[in-house]
């Protein structure tokens, strides 16, 4: 079920378009920003509330790649892998990662704690590579570096 | 007309085309994916590349996509410029990167548009060298196998499903090359036209699961041309049949009636051929005594005896069938006499239809074909519930409600084809569409107004809509506020249109919609408008028997009662379908001898004395009139074994052994073959009188050859009963139709009715349609559509319908029962096909949630309700659409002896307590 | 130097507030509207001005604009909607001007809603650029705080609407037709062309799409004239522009500068040149769809209209440098992995090639390729053509692989010839993730 809060944040996003099925992709990440991912139960809700069936839902939603059809960690790590940060070393990075917290892309750790993903240019070419943690925007990051920044998500 | 140089030869085609299409038209072979006729094109398959110049000094060209460009005049063009044919060829490389080489093992294989388009292009080697995607199958029903591995996303199934049909449940997920087209879970697909995605995925991803149960190649199969036998439309299907079982039904085009498309019903609905419950054997009770079981005899016993009886009978009466062909009523009717014929249907059915026909007849407004459907621009329907009566229909008019909006399509200048331009265009702009009725489905999501009421009020509404659009029809005087408002709307939008469709039918017993129906369309005519009609009927061939004419049912009861004969012949035909069961069992032990002919047990032919087994419609030839009055023919597609055979040739056989004599036969004794029914039936009635014209007789011959029912590539003739003998029989001959049961026989061009599976060089699939039309997507070359018998006689100021009813009055303690047609489950045949069976949805009784609450009955319970004689156990279900007063009641097989409408007191008829819950 | 742009933007990242936008004279233009200045007069400036496309394409804004039907008569709402995908690998002009100075930009959408008589806006972001919708957000509602949205300007009767819409991911948003889709609520697949999103957009109706950068210039055309903003650049495409540049280079980022600038000029004195050991082997000038640019063509003018169509163009304008210590295979073999992924899924040339290309470089990188891969690389390159293909992506992807196979040759074959990368077996080893 929606929530109230969830119910309201909806209604709002709707009114930016003529219909409500235009509001598909902004009501997915609204109640993927409340829940961590879209399940198939929000998915439904969600449908629902926007008077289209799962069908219609899941076929944007499964579209685009910032709509989470599967669960996250309580951290995601988006690792920019194209082709500045790539010149720069995002390999490493990555590598260091794993080396860290055992994830490859796409995993979450055990714990739950992060999951780490692939992104497309994050626009931060001048200060590759870079790594986007849930909102949060580092660059110039370094294999050394990047310990130190994961840690600041528990 | 435009002329376009392909290749350096010109071409004359219709500049409101695309160049794939006018190519097509002239026979010229570009491969093509994501383009169909009906659907138009989207440009995502890139299959259809060809080369365009700018002028004839230009050598160099661009590729172009031939779906996408028009065919303006001038424009020039190469198929076989050698840098078009490398990209078509590499189109298909990509297409097969991630195809599974599994042809051998597949159910498209040897029909499939994507080995004909494979072996067009060209591409024979394999360069890809990495990992194929793979795919989950879904489960999808008893209908439709799932291989998503096979797809080559070219979208068809998901423009068919969603924009095409409205489905909702079917969809395209993720994205790049990761892309799966499917449910969002397993699960049933629900839209009613469901099986047309295996005739409109190229490949093998959608196929037939009933006929994968008893799978045959499609060189294998030996075809007929035929009629769907499951609601009055009469939609062009090919029947195929291999070693007496009937294996699957295909579409067959025709450009006025189902054009490309199939319901579900229809596709899937004609296992029942095949079905344990067949009669095979005719059977007799030699003692007079029904509760000793009939005995199978030998088919000149059982003649004899019956015949016997019929010389010794007081009184023979004939009881025919609205699904039993025209000939075969006929000859009935001439084994009976003219007065001692019946229709076999209800005084209250006979007396609606003989209405429409005199609607049609008498009035100035001519039917609607299906193809008319597709094209008015505005529609309104009476009462008639379309999706689940008569499904063809419906997908027409969510057609028909493009048509309005086209006109902004036009003034922007986009191509009518050019149908991802014409959504973007249109969005949810949608023509008028009005629908009165009293049972909510999902089609009523694209009326622009609905209006749920009990019948009465239902022809109220029609009958001030007349009234709005004036010209003399009687308006209603005491209508609320509201229902004048939406009459004058509704008014409004159909004098708006030039093409208005009115849609009525007998479905709700109410005689009042059909006469407001008619009042409507003739009120549009006087406004100088071209409206049609179109009038939903019970069955296949209601139309015809009603031209035939004859009286009801209870006639034919009265005429046994007073002792006026004792010896009854039914004609495929459930009695116990159309009356009471005391009315038909006092009328049939009443009878001294029945006898009945019928293809499928049931309680009537379990009274017979004496059974004949008939012929299914797979099994013999004949003409059906649709609802529209199209007569069209089927034919026979196998001979079937046992001692079954078509009805008229039982009733020959019957009139034989009546009259004893071999000289001085008359009517029926002395048919030969189907021709002599054909002209018999042609002289039965004036309307009939071009019966003859539907199809070439018995006698056609192309350079002296008839038409093989079989593909030349049939395998395995020679062994087919080699474990009983090596010599292989002679074919079984036809005497009744050109048509061979062999493959030996002539295969050019041929009238369209003869046309059983369409097949070209190097086009296996369905798709080879395109080869058989000057135009694609237009008429059939030489098409014969079938011949409509009922047209307008003039435009004389019609008589108007006067007798308006009252406003609907719900009563203290009775319901109106009102009869909820069901798309699966509300027809006797197709009832008898496992797969439909599975997807009959228990029975249940329909109820406003104010009524539920004035009788205490919540929803979803499960309760008795003693009715008629019969106590039947069903399901509540509280809808708001149900009008108040009324009790909406489902046609399912359980129900099917029910009589409807009809009030009953539902506080007494409710018999038990309501104790189960139903989930 | 004038930098109309960015002259005002913080260098710190701190956000220009819209005290400071208004006092440094943000807004003023729409007191010349109420003077009277009328749309028509708009559309008239910015043609005069050769205003072109920031997008990539470089199409003539005042042509394009002049597609929309105008006049009484004209479907109604017509909608105006800022390209803020800026998805373009390499590319991050538009986050520093969104960033840093919103309200630019919600003047220019009120600007060029004004001019085609479109009243509602939509600013469509990438919904990774956080920081820029929070600081958008905040713009917007000040705007209509201040009634500069929402209501009836003064003396004109003409009131905008502008809402943000953050994007859910996939580069082919960035394609004006699929952004289309995507703000309607559906999958972000192009729309076949014609129509044009100017007769035919948003739910059907006229529809401008412009780059963000794009929008940013129309305050200061309206302001100075059409004169002044041609002067702003050295070439004959007027104003200037956001470059930047980024890879191994000593000193990377964004600068506005006068349209027209050559390379060399950007790499050696912006950039202050190659980074320490490493040497330049080429650059993309704009983006990953332009083509491979080579020490020879560094003295062109890095404008629209400058760069020979056999060369490249320019692209978005924020180059990609290439050096001799990575390996131009590796270097291609990750733009074709970003395109596969990012292609929509719609045409078959797209969908399957373009995986088929990464597979292909992937055993280039790994020793595993023969010179038929060469020549299905070549293939590939020769058929994902415009116009071949649904819309500009498949092209797009094969400009960069085209142009390599041209002027890196060479270094495919020794792939080849070596089995393996010559740059580092290991780190080949490394990259390969199909
Ligand atoms: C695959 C593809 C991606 C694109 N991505 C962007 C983008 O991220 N931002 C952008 O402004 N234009 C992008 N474009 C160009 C737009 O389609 C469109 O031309 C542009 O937004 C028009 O704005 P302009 O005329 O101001 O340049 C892209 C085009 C293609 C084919
Ligand atoms: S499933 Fe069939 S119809 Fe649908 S996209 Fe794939 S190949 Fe085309
Ligand atoms: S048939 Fe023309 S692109 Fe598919």
């Amino acid at each position: 079920m929606l929530s109230e809060i969830e119910r309201r944040e909806l209604e709002d996003a709707v009114k930016s378009y003529p219909d409500k099925r235009g509001a598909a992709i902004d009501a997915l990440l609204t109640i993927q920003r409340r829940r961590g991912w879209i399940s198939d139960d929000s998915l439904l809700e969600i449908a629902k509330f926007l008077e289209v069936t799962a069908e219609d839902l899941d076929s944007v939603a499964t579209f685009y790649n910032l709509v989470f059809r599967k669960p996250v960690g309580r951290h995601v790590a988006f690792m920019c892998d194209s082709i500045s940060c790539w010149i720069k070393g995002c390999e490493q990075v990555q590598e260091q990662i794993k080396k860290l917290y055992d994830v490859d892309l796409g995993q979450t750790t055990s714990d739950g704690r992060l999951t780490v993903l692939p992104i497309a240019c994050l626009g931060q070419c001048e200060r590759a590579p870079a790594v986007m943690i849930d909102q949060d925007v580092y660059g110039d990051v370094t294999p050394e570096k990047i310990e130190q920044i994961v840690e600041k998500y528990k | 007309m435009a002329t376009i140089i392909v290749d350096n030869k010109s071409y004359t085609v219709d500049e409101r085309q695309n160049l794939l299409a006018a190519c097509l038209g002239h026979g010229l072979n570009v491969p093509y994916f994501c383009w169909h006729p009906a659907m138009g094109s989207v440009g995502a398959c890139r299959q259809c590349a060809v080369k365009q110049f700018k002028d004839d000094r230009d050598q160099s060209g661009r590729l172009v996509m031939s779906c996408m460009t028009p065919a303006t005049n001038g424009t020039r063009i190469s198929i076989d410029d050698p840098e078009a044919k490398a990209f078509r060829a590499s189109v298909i490389e990509w297409l097969m990167v991630n195809h599974p080489h599994d042809c051998p093992v597949c159910d498209e294989g040897g029909e499939c548009h994507l080995q004909d388009m494979t072996v067009m292009t060209g591409h024979v080697y394999r360069r890809y060298r990495f990992p194929k995607r793979t795919h989950r199958n879904q489960s999808l029903g008893p209908f439709i196998r799932h291989e998503m591995n096979r797809c080559i996303q070219c979208y068809r199934c998901i423009r068919f499903y969603r924009d095409y049909a409205g489905g909702r449940d079917l969809n395209v997920f993720g994205s790049h090359d990761a892309l799966y087209f499917g449910r969002e879970q397993d699960g049933t697909l629900e839209n009613e036209f469901s099986g047309n995605l295996v005739e409109v995925c190229p490949t093998g991803v959608f196929t037939d699961k009933t006929f994968f149960h008893h799978y045959t190649r499609k060189w294998d199969l030996q075809s007929a041309q035929s009629i769907c036998p499951h609601c009055s439309l009469g939609c062009n299907t090919t029947v195929s049949e291999r070693y007496g079982i009937v294996r699957r039904i295909a579409n067959r085009f025709n450009s006025q009636v189902n054009g490309y498309f199939l319901c579900d019903r229809g596709r899937f609905g004609y296992e029942y051929v095949n079905s344990d419950k067949r009669i095979k054997r005719a059977l007799v009770r030699p003692e007079r005594d029904r509760a000793k079981p009939a005995k199978p005899e030998g088919v000149p016993q059982v003649l004899e005896m019956a015949g016997d009886r019929l010389r010794h009978a007081r009184g023979i009466i004939g009881i025919g069938s609205p699904r039993a062909s025209l000939e075969a009523n006929v000859a009935l009717r001439s084994l009976v006499g003219p007065q001692r014929f019946f229709q076999g249907v209800d005084e209250q059915e006979h007396q609606l239809i003989s209405t429409i026909l005199s609607i049609l007849r008498t009035g100035p407004v001519p039917s609607a074909s299906i193809r008319d459907a597709e094209q008015s621009d505005a529609v309104f329907v009476l009462g008639a519930d379309l999706l689940n009566d008569a499904s063809r229909l419906a997908l027409a008019l969510l057609q028909s409600i493009r048509q309005q909006p086209m006109e902004r399509v036009d003034e922007l200048k986009i191509p009518r084809w050019d149908e991802a331009a014409v959504r973007n265009a249109v969005q949810d702009r949608r023509g008028p569409l009005f629908i009165a009725g009293y049972q909510h489905t999902w089609f009523h999501e694209y009326a622009t107004d609905t209006y749920f009421a009990a019948p009465d009020d239902i022809a109220r509404l029609g009958f001030a809509v007349a009234g709005t659009i004036g010209q003399g029809a009687p308006s209603v005087p005491d209508l609320t506020g509201e229902v004048r408002e939406l009459a004058q709307r509704i008014g409004d939008a159909l004098t708006h249109a030039e093409r208005p469709l009115i849609i009525a039918g007998t479905g709700s017993g109410s005689q009042a919609t059909i006469e407001a129906a008619a009042n409507v369309a003739w009120a549009l005519h006087h406004q100088g408008k071209q409206p049609r009609l179109s009038f939903v009927l019970p069955e296949c061939n209601s139309a015809g028997l009603a031209l035939l004419g004859g009286g009801s049912l209870n006639g034919a009861f009265e005429s046994i009662r007073r002792g006026q004969a004792d010896t009854v012949i039914v004609l495929e035909n459930d009695l116990y379908r159309r009356a009471d069961q005391a009315k038909v069992d006092a009328f049939l032990d009443t009878a001294q001898t029945v006898i009945v002919i019928d293809s499928l047990e049931h309680p009537t032919a379990a009274h017979a004395d004496v059974l004949l087994p008939a012929a299914t419609y797979s099994e013999s030839d004949g003409t059906l009139v649709n609802q529209e009055g199209r007569a069209q023919r089927f034919y026979q597609v196998f001979v079937p074994d046992g001692d079954v055979t078509e009805s008229w040739r039982w009733l020959r056989d019957l009139a034989r052994a009546k009259s004893q004599e071999v000289d001085g036969l008359t009517g029926v004794a002395t048919w030969g073959n189907l021709d002599d029914a054909v002209s018999a039936t042609a002289a039965a009635a004036p309307e009939l009188a071009r019966i003859g014209e539907v199809a070439p007789s018995a006698r056609f011959r192309v350079v002296g050859q008839k038409v093989p029912r079989q593909s030349d590539r049939c395998s395995g003739r020679t062994s087919l009963i080699s474990h009983l003998t090596v010599h292989e029989p002679p074919p079984p001959v036809d005497p009744d139709s050109p048509l061979g049961f062999t493959m030996e026989g002539y295969r050019g061009p041929l009238p369209s009715p003869l046309i059983s599976q369409f097949w070209a060089p190097g086009w296996n699939s369905i798709q080879a349609v395109n080869k058989y039309q000057d135009e694609v997507g237009g008429p059939l070359r030489d098409e014969m559509p079938g011949v409509r018998l009922i047209e307008p006689v003039g435009t004389k100021a019609p008589h108007w319908f006067t007798a308006m009813p009252r406003a609907f009055q719900p009563s203290s303690r009775e319901w109106l029962l009102l009869p909820l047609p069901a798309v699966f489950g509300g027809e006797e045949l197709s009832n008898q096909s496992p797969a439909i069976a599975e997807r009959i949805s228990p029975p249940f009784l329909s109820l406003h949630p104010s009524d539920g609450a004035r009788l205490n009955l919540e929803d979803h319970i499960t309760i008795d309700l003693a009715l008629q004689g019969t106590t039947y156990r069903l399901a509540v279900h509280l809808e708001s659409s149900t009008p108040v007063g009324t009790a909406g009641i489902s046609l399912v097989p359980e129900l099917s002896g029910m009589r409807a409408p009809a009030w009953v007191d539902l506080f007494e008829a409710i018999q038990t307590e309501r104790t189960r819950r139903v989930a | 130097m004038e930098r109309p742009l960015t002259q005002h933007i913080h260098p710190d990242g701190t956000t220009r507030t819209l005290r400071e936008y208004v006092k440094e004279g943000g807004y003023r233009c729409l007191e010349r509207l109420a003077a009277g200045l009328a749309p028509k007069d708009v559309q008239r400036l910015v043609t005069e001005a050769g205003l072109r496309g920031r997008g990539g394409g470089g199409f003539r804004t005042g042509t394009k604009w002049s597609f929309v039907p105008m006049g009484p008569d004209a479907p109604k709402p017509k909608y105006i909607v800022a390209n803020g995908d800026e998805m373009e690998p390499g590319t991050f002009k538009d986050r520093v001007l969104m960033e840093g100075d919103p309200h630019g930009l919600v003047e220019g959408m009120i600007l060029a809603g004004y001019a085609i008589d479109a009243e509602i806006g939509y600013i469509f972001l990438r919904g990774e650029y956080h920081l820029s919708a929070q600081r958008l957000n905040q713009a917007i509602a000040e705007a209509y705080a201040e009634g500069y949205l929402g209501k009836p300007l003064p003396g004109t009767g003409f009131r905008f609407d502008l809402h943000l819409h953050a994007s859910a991911g996939r580069y082919i948003c960035g394609e004006e037709t699929a952004l289309i889709n995507a703000l309607e609520g559906k999958r972000a697949v192009p729309r076949a062309k014609p129509p044009f999103p100017q007769t035919v957009g948003l739910w059907g109706q006229p529809t401008i799409v412009q780059n963000v950068e794009t929008l940013y210039n129309l305050p200061h055309i309206i302001n100075h004239g059409a004169d002044w903003y041609h002067r702003l650049s050295r070439t004959q495409d007027g104003g200037t522009k956001i470059y930047g540049i980024s890879g191994r280079v000593t000193n990377p980022g964004w600068w506005e500068l006068p349209l027209g600038i050559t390379a060399r000029e950007l790499l050696e004195r912006h950039a202050r040149g190659m980074a320490d050991g490493v040497r330049f082997r080429g650059l993309l000038p704009g983006g990953i769809s332009t083509a491979f640019m080579t020490e020879e063509h560094l003295d062109l003018p890095m404008d629209f209209s400058s760069i020979p169509p056999e060369i490249g163009r320019l692209g978005t304008g924020t180059m990609i440098i290439l050096d001799d210590q990575t390996c131009p295979v590796g270097f291609v073999l990750n733009l074709e992995k970003f395109f596969a992924r990012e292609s929509c899924g719609w045409c078959t040339p797209c969908r399957e090639g373009l995986p088929w290309v990464a597979k292909l470089l992937t055993s280039f990188e790994a020793g595993r390729a023969t010179s038929d891969d060469l020549s299905l690389l070549e293939m590939h390159a020769k058929w994902l053509a415009p116009g071949h293909t649904f819309c500009g992506l498949a092209p797009g992807a094969m400009a960069p692989l085209q142009s390599a196979l041209k002027y890196f040759h060479d270094d495919f074959e020794r792939h080849i010839t070596s089995g393996g990368c010559p740059w580092s077996r290991k780190s080949a080893q490394r990259r390969i993730l199909v």
